[in-house]
């Protein structure tokens, strides 16, 4: 079995007359619409907003941390700064990066479908995320909010003057969003798939989107919940976290982990989905090990759920509650190093070009592959009594986070842009890009492994002269790191105008997304197709092309 | 270390040292963390440069230009087994030593002497039994196993001593403990770890270790006059306690006397073990912890008692063996308030004491 497979030639290819781009004008048009396509750009844009004010509070922080002492904002404004910081990145960002800008575009089209099945609560969706934004930003300006992303009590119930009401509720309205999307992938895959298209020809794009959709609509509430018991504690003292009314402060950390760990799977799990269609389609072969990877995602989601007490190893938890919750970290583990080595194996003998995605996707296994690593560290209960609570947690999930989930997200943006907007974004600045972010990255969050080693706690305005070095080096990472994610910023824009036409499929891929029409019709196929062949089968890609250069030629 | 050249060796050495990348290993249980941590290192170095190879030798191998056919394959469960189980037994011994790490820093040996310490918004005051109070700083003499009993007044606070690599969260409400021995004479930074509010990041203070002798003159030097239990006592007869729990078998109150660290039987029938946070319970929310044969009358002192008033009376309770001083005690009490007659009211006695006992919350 072997395929050839060659690039279609962009010089003859023009832009489709008829697209969901042109379907309607004006801002009504899109405001009002129901097009996955068009609320997934609503979405692309919005998020990119919020990335871009997160990341000015991570630029805030290193810049203050650049000396030992607090001297560029007092500690008061560097603690909103960093509550900021996680906020808006982690709620407002990372969430919903992949499933609700890529997701919502291509989870339809993947498995043959018009639209997600709920087209107004996706729109809905994308309203709640705007309100929940709008209140954060609100929040920001009426004096900022300096609990931590963790809202951790009883500091931010009875400590704290700040406006931690404002900036839960934003959380909790922005988790319906999360929700709404979760649903409606849920239902989506579940009832609309095309005819032929089986659970196991469905992209493991659609089964990594499926799992964190249910980690998303099973954790989220909780999350909603606990805030809900944070600002009824604040407003009325109801007293469930207080222990002075017999309350527990260290149940909030319960019900607050046990949303917030699987909600790292729900940030990450999007985005292996990416790292396989993007694996497979530069390979040109077939995902190594197909149902280990669809069942690994499944795998992720399921133990996700019981791991939560692994972040609070020192607190107090009884010893049988801490081996138990170490195995299981243990135990979820493995389905990621499932992951990372199938997807590796995907490369043996297959036809492998470097585009940019590509480049992101190579970048993606090695950062995840530290940050899963260090992550078999902190789940190991003796080395996390002196590991948690330090830098060395920072760069762990900097590592799995930035350097797995944003460059995933970048891959994704660059694989599927022709296919959004029609047009191709320019090769060698964006390889240039990939390479300043991988760098820059590494940079920003390697020494803070160091620093986190040598006891560094985070959250600190002012830190032991010793730690400057490696301080110093982190930031000027941080630097590099922010051209290299101002660069696609700006070429991405520029070539909405001035790119190249992409043609229906410049990557000769297999998905059914890239046998439409690019940008595609608001419909997104002509007729229902019927599904005939296997997920990332090239043979029948190359038999189909021959047909149509048969049939035109 | 024959085979490699010396000034090689020294090189290595002396950048090792001014480069740090390890905290000094300066307490017994250093070397095993760091044992462990060179472990989980070396098995992620295997793993990242295992991917990095397969990666980068793959995209060689199988570039477009070199390889212009894909051959597809459908997958190998020998070899998907394979990546399932060996890393799944590494993490294994992960988890394993771990866990065994985890149980040698937090079950203290029995012979640790005990240091009290309360965390508060923004500074740490560390309570020696003999009566020395610190704020931001802790001595203690060097090996020998020290216990910290640690609770907070306010937020959560988390107690971390790098060098040692021990580290606890301290929570309102609740004791938690943490044990160390140090091996090494030299001051080491402490720091609070969780997140605390505004001055998170100067809630920080030095570890001082000390050979045993200077220990025990900065001991006698620091004493602020009265023991922990002292204290206790002077609570124990202001806030009324004895009234209670005099010891006498017609007391209200269980006898006090050598109750600590036995089981015993609560009206539930089940059986609990008495130790510091079940004496803290008993006297904030005495309904918690009610003990099988006596009436729930005990009046709840929440509010009445700070922290450290809360450890002296603990302390005080720990070391109590014979109720001799306790009915001593009453009896003057008796016989001044038959003095001092007409009849000054429980209350206002107890007032009166207040103003003088330290541990009480002023009203």
């Amino acid at each position: 079995m072997s395929t050839i497979v060659s690039l279609p030639d962009q010089t003859t290819a023009t832009l489709p007359k008829r697209s969901y781009l042109n379907d309607g004008y004006g801002l009504k048009s899109w405001l009002l619409t129901g097009d996955h396509k068009r609320i997934a750009i609503l979405y692309l844009i919005s998020i990119t907003f919020f990335f871009f004010i997160g990341g000015f509070f991570a630029g805030m922080v290193r810049l203050e941390l650049l000396t030992p002492p607090t001297d560029l904002m007092a500690a008061d404004t560097y603690n909103k700064m960093f509550t900021m910081h996680g906020i808006v990145m982690v709620f407002l960002f990372l969430v919903p990066s992949v499933p609700a800008t890529i997701g919502n575009f291509v989870l339809p089209i993947m498995v043959g479908a018009k639209d997600l099945a709920f087209p107004k609560i996706n729109l809905l969706s994308w309203y709640l995320y705007v309100v929940g934004g709008v209140m954060t930003l609100a929040a920001l300006i009426l004096g900022g909010v300096d609990t931590g992303w963790t809202f951790t009590t009883p500091l931010s119930t009875h400590y704290l003057n700040t406006h931690v009401v404002t900036a839960g509720l934003a959380v909790f309205v922005a988790g319906f969003s999360s929700i709404f999307t979760g649903l409606n992938f849920i239902v989506t895959v579940h009832r609309m798939r095309a005819p032929g298209m089986t659970w196991f020809r469905l992209p493991l794009f659609v089964w990594s989107h499926y799992a964190a959709s249910v980690l998303m609509v099973l954790g989220t509430p909780v999350l909603a919940i606990t805030l809900v018991l944070v600002v009824l504690e604040r407003v009325i003292g109801i007293g469930v976290f207080d222990p002075a009314k017999g309350g527990d402060p260290l149940l909030f950390q319960h019900l607050f982990w046990f949303y917030s760990h699987p909600a790292v799977y729900i940030m990450i799990l999007p985005g292996m989905g990416v790292i396989s269609e993007v694996i497979s389609t530069f390979s040109r072969k077939r995902v190594f090990g197909y149902t280990a990877v669809a069942f690994s995602s499944v795998a992720i989601a399921v133990f996700a759920f019981f791991v939560w007490a692994h972040h609070m190893f020192i607190m107090g938890i009884s010893n049988y509650s801490a081996l138990v919750f170490s195995l299981l970290t243990m135990l979820v583990a493995v389905p990621s190093a499932i992951k990372i080595f199938n997807w590796s194996f995907t490369l043996y003998k297959g036809s492998i070009t470097f585009e940019t995605p590509m480049l992101y996707a190579f970048g993606f296994m090695g950062l995840f592959t530290i940050g899963g690593l260090t992550g078999v560290f902190l789940g190991s209960m003796g080395m996390d009594i002196h590991l948690t609570e330090t830098y060395f947690i920072v760069a762990h999930f900097h590592f799995v986070m930035v350097g797995g989930m944003l460059m995933a997200f970048l891959s994704g943006v660059h694989f599927w842009w022709p296919k959004m907007t029609g047009r191709m974004y320019p090769e060698g600045l964006s390889k240039l890009a990939a390479l300043v972010t991988f760098i820059g990255f590494n940079l920003t969050f390697f020494p803070q492994f160091i620093l986190g080693y040598l006891g560094m706690p985070r959250r600190y305005a002012a830190y032991p002269p010793e730690f400057q070095v490696l301080n110093v080096l982190s930031t000027a990472g941080a630097t590099v790191l922010g051209v290299g994610y101002l660069l696609p910023m700006l070429y991405l824009t520029w070539s909405l105008k001035y790119g190249k036409i992409a043609g229906p499929n410049p990557w000769q891929a297999t998905g059914l997304e890239w046998q439409i029409q690019s940008p595609p019709i608001t419909s997104n196929f002509e007729e229902t197709p019927v599904i005939d062949y296997e997920a990332y089968d090239y043979e029948w890609l190359a038999n189909k092309t021959r047909h149509e250069v048969q049939t035109v030629g | 270390m024959h085979f490699i050249s010396p000034v090689l060796w020294q090189f290595l050495v002396n950048w090792l040292t001014h480069f740090a990348l390890f905290p000094p290993e300066a307490s017994s249980i250093a070397p095993h963390a760091d044992a462990l941590y060179f472990f989980l290192v070396a098995i992620s170095l295997v793993g990242l440069v295992l991917v990095l190879a397969l990666v980068a030798g793959f995209s060689f191998l199988y570039r477009k230009e070199r390889n212009p056919e894909a051959t597809q394959i459908e997958g190998s469960t020998l070899l998907e087994a394979t990546w399932t189980i060996i890393p799944l037994a590494l993490f294994m011994v992960a988890f394993v030593w771990g866990a065994l790490l985890y149980f040698r820093i937090y079950n203290p040996p029995t012979n640790a002497m005990n240091i009290y310490v309360v965390g508060k918004q923004w500074m740490w005051k560390a309570e020696h039994p003999g009566g020395q109070h610190e704020i931001n700083s802790l001595h203690i003499p060097l090996g020998r196993p020290v216990q910290l009993t640690m609770i907070s007044q306010d937020v959560f606070h988390s107690f971390s001593i790098p060098a040692f690599r021990v580290k606890r969260e301290v929570i309102p409400g609740r004791y938690t403990t943490v044990w160390f021995e140090a091996t090494q004479e030299g001051t080491y930074h402490l720091f609070c770890t969780q997140y605390c509010g505004t001055l998170h990041s100067q809630m920080i203070g030095t570890i001082t270790v000390m050979k045993p002798a200077d220990y025990e003159a900065w001991t006698e030097g620091s004493t602020s006059g009265m023991s922990l239990a002292q204290n206790g006592e002077r609570l124990y007869a202001s806030l009324g306690c004895n009234a209670c729990h005099s010891g006498s078998a017609t007391a209200r109150g269980p006898n006090l006397a050598e109750v600590y660290m036995t089981k015993v039987q609560m009206s539930n029938g089940s059986y609990s073990t008495v130790d510091d946070a079940f004496l803290r319970d008993s006297i904030l929310n005495p309904t918690m912890h009610q003990m099988a044969g006596y009436a729930p009358i005990m009046p709840t002192y929440q509010g009445q008692i700070s922290e450290e008033g809360l450890i002296d009376l603990v302390e005080y309770i720990k070391k109590l063996n014979s109720n001799y001083r306790i009915q001593q005690t009453l009896n003057t009490t008796q016989v001044q308030s038959s003095v001092q007659s007409p009849a000054p009211s429980t209350q206002g006695r107890a007032q009166q004491a207040a103003q003088t006992a330290p541990g009480m919350v002023k009203p």
